[in-house]
């Protein structure tokens, strides 16, 4: 492990990639800061710029995107009560009535250390365990991986949208069918491409995520009349207060920032929980654990109250890399991007990375500590002032994120039919959002569509066309079993909810 | 049953699984495929079926969390209008190049979406994407396609 924590350090430590982590922290807290425009429009506006790099390179610089652009949600939350991404919600419901007790700079700089202790102690977590599950998933067959990502699907299904599950399910088997579009990989028969050539190598991933990301929240945020900028004019430098923490504070984080890292990690590995599962549970956990006294001052200003989902967050993120590293399917949407990435770039994530490409696989997990170290030294001094670069009109935000978009669209593949099939996705995607429909799920599944149909085809080849190899082994069993559970739960709950 | 936009949309999608799971049975594999456990249209035909289960129970099944979305306070206009200048944009990026119509393609939409700082959208629009060109082409290396600056001799 000493001698891949030095290769990891030896990549990440050179000037290019430091310099991307902070060029990724600094984009990823404007564009998280944005309520609406969360981690994966930001990693998905980075995608172009990542293919003049190496694809150690890349996955760094979308690392840092993905930590900076948490790390604004924060902000937004504590100064606007404006959450920019959903799993910093539970940071407002203590970090907003602290700044408007006139501590905003306080509170910043508790979420801070709070996000930092929590990356750093998530990093080592990620550190010992990634190897040792590596080796645990060279185990693992055809039928437990096409069993995983079952579970997987239904998992982010079931958690990335409050009491849709059927809708999400939908979006699914959207992303499924989306993917199953161009040549069959094995004998290149053509599938659903209606004679058209250019859908013979199938739709690209990059295509699908700007538009149900990127190009549909712009479009979204001009149909429903949303200024995501408004809110950060308000910001006023002179109310933000000291940004010290005292001793008492100090000694409520140290005993706060442990437990939450450990629920975020363990949640963040999940496949389909992240960070906005685990920064609700640490703050539920948080307020059954603490005094009776300090109880009291939940959602009035406790410290407590805004640490524990600060730390719990920012570890949800690095735990959701285990899955994409170790397994090579990703637990959430954001890692799904990035696996989709990492794809694009011809490397395969999964238990054999770090055998195969180790410098990719420890330069990952040693720039997220150094993003950690990067984030705190750039945002504590500067998120007033970031703040405030925020009050652009979408005016120019709007028309620039169309520009990303298409962009990355055209330095792909020079084809006019790419950029109409964008705008198509986009425009459904749009009227699908308006109905609740969620995105995550559509992209997990678009990814991962490929992985399945290899790994269905390998189990069913073997069991010579049975379906017996769903039940054969314990751990597929198991697996199946945890998703039926999950599918026969949320349909029950929409009837028991009815009734 | 209660009738919404949901339903509406669970039934398009119940309709599209349909179209689906019938071009996937007209795929055609390779004879020695044919009954083959596993060949190029049994995933998609699981896929299929699996879109009609979803979306049946979606139509069939109560749905407690009704979405309600006032039209009236849409911007259909402004959004149609962004759309049209992005078709327009796809439609001339390889013919003129990336420069003149990106340029372009940002200038109007600052307007169109009410913006009347004029140097802002110009300085926003022709020297950004310069910057943005050299910072991708220059340094980056990623091709850019340009058939107008290549005419006037400003790109290789």
């Amino acid at each position: 492990m000493i001698e891949g924590i030095l290769i990891g350090l030896t990549t990440a430590l050179t000037f290019q990639n430091i310099l991307m982590v902070m060029v990724g922290c600094f984009f990823g807290t404007i564009i998280g800061m944005l309520p609406g425009l969360g981690p994966m429009t930001a990693i998905a506006l980075m995608i172009p710029i990542t293919y003049g790099f190496d694809p150690a390179t890349g996955l760094i610089l979308m690392a840092g995107v993905y930590y900076g652009a948490v790390f604004g949600g924060s902000t937004s939350s504590i100064l606007l009560n404006a959450p920019g991404v959903p799993g910093t919600v539970a940071t407002s419901f203590d970090g907003y009535p602290m700044a408007q007790q006139g501590k905003a700079g306080k509170a910043l700089a508790i979420a801070a250390w709070s996000s930092f202790a929590g990356g750093t102690l998530s990093a080592i977590y990620l550190l010992f365990m990634a190897p040792s599950l590596s080796k645990v998933s060279l185990s693992f067959r055809s039928p437990d991986y096409f069993a995983l990502m079952i579970l997987g699907l239904t998992a982010i299904a079931a958690f990335s949208s409050k009491g849709q599950f059927l809708k999400a399910m939908m979006m699914v088997v959207l992303g499924l069918m989306l993917a199953s579009v161009g040549q069959d990989s094995l004998s290149d028969i053509t599938r659903f491409t209606f004679n058209n050539m250019n859908l013979t190598d199938g739709i690209s991933f990059v295509l699908v995520v700007m538009a149900t990301f990127a190009m549909s929240e712009a479009l979204t945020i001009i149909l429903k009349r949303n200024d995501p900028t408004s809110a950060a004019k308000q910001v006023s430098l002179t109310e933000l207060g000291s940004i010290r923490i005292n001793k008492e504070e100090r000694t409520k984080m140290y005993k706060t920032i442990p437990r939450s890292s450990v629920i975020g990690f363990l949640i963040g590995v999940l496949p389909g929980a992240g960070a906005t599962i685990a920064s609700f549970l640490a703050y539920g956990m948080e307020r059954n654990v603490v005094s009776d006294e300090e109880k009291e001052k939940f959602g009035k200003g406790s410290v407590n109250g805004l640490s524990a989902p600060e730390t719990a967050n920012n570890a949800a993120c690095s735990g959701s890399f285990v899955p994409m590293l170790t397994l090579g399917i990703p637990g959430s949407g954001t890692t799904a991007v990035m696996l989709g990435a990492l794809l694009g770039f011809g490397v395969q994530p999964g238990p054999r990375l770090y055998m195969t490409n180790p410098e990719i696989f420890w330069s990952i997990i040693m720039s997220m500590y150094i993003g950690m170290v990067i984030l705190l030294i750039l945002n504590l001094p500067l998120i007033p002032y970031i703040a405030r670069i925020l009050a652009v009109p979408k005016n120019y935000l709007i028309p620039l994120i169309l520009f990303f978009s298409v962009t990355g669209i055209y330095v792909m593949s020079f084809n006019n039919f790419d950029i109409y099939l964008m705008i198509g996705i986009a425009v459904v995607a749009t009227f699908l959002r308006l109905y609740d429909f969620p995105m995550p799920p559509l992209i997990l599944a678009f990814v991962l569509g490929g992985l399945m149909e290899e790994n269905l085809r390998r189990s069913l080849l073997l069991s010579n066309g049975s379906w017996e190899f769903l039940w054969d082994r314990t751990l597929t069993a198991c697996i199946l079993a945890t998703t039926m559970l999950i599918v026969v739960w949320h349909i029950y709950k929409t009837f028991k909810k009815k009734n | 049953m209660n009738i919404n936009t949901t339903k509406i949309i669970s039934l398009l999608f119940f309709i599209f699984s349909v179209f689906y799971l019938y071009t996937a049975y007209q795929i055609q594999v390779f004879a020695f495929d044919e009954n083959a456990p596993f060949n190029a249209r049994t995933f998609p035909i699981y896929l299929g079926y699996a879109g009609l289960f979803f979306s049946g129970l979606k139509l069939i099944l109560p749905d407690p969390n009704t979405i309600k979305v006032d039209h009236k306070n849409l911007e259909y206009k402004k959004t149609g209008i962004l759309i049209l200048i992005a078709i327009i944009y796809g439609a001339t990026i390889l013919k003129v190049g990336y420069f003149l119509t990106t340029s372009l393609f940002l200038f109007a939409s600052y307007y169109f979406l009410g913006e009347r700082r004029w140097i802002l959208m110009f300085l926003l629009s022709f020297p950004f994407v310069a910057a943005f060109m050299y910072l991708l082409h220059g340094i980056l290396d990623i091709y850019l396609r340009d058939p107008f600056l290549q005419s006037i001799g400003v790109m290789g």
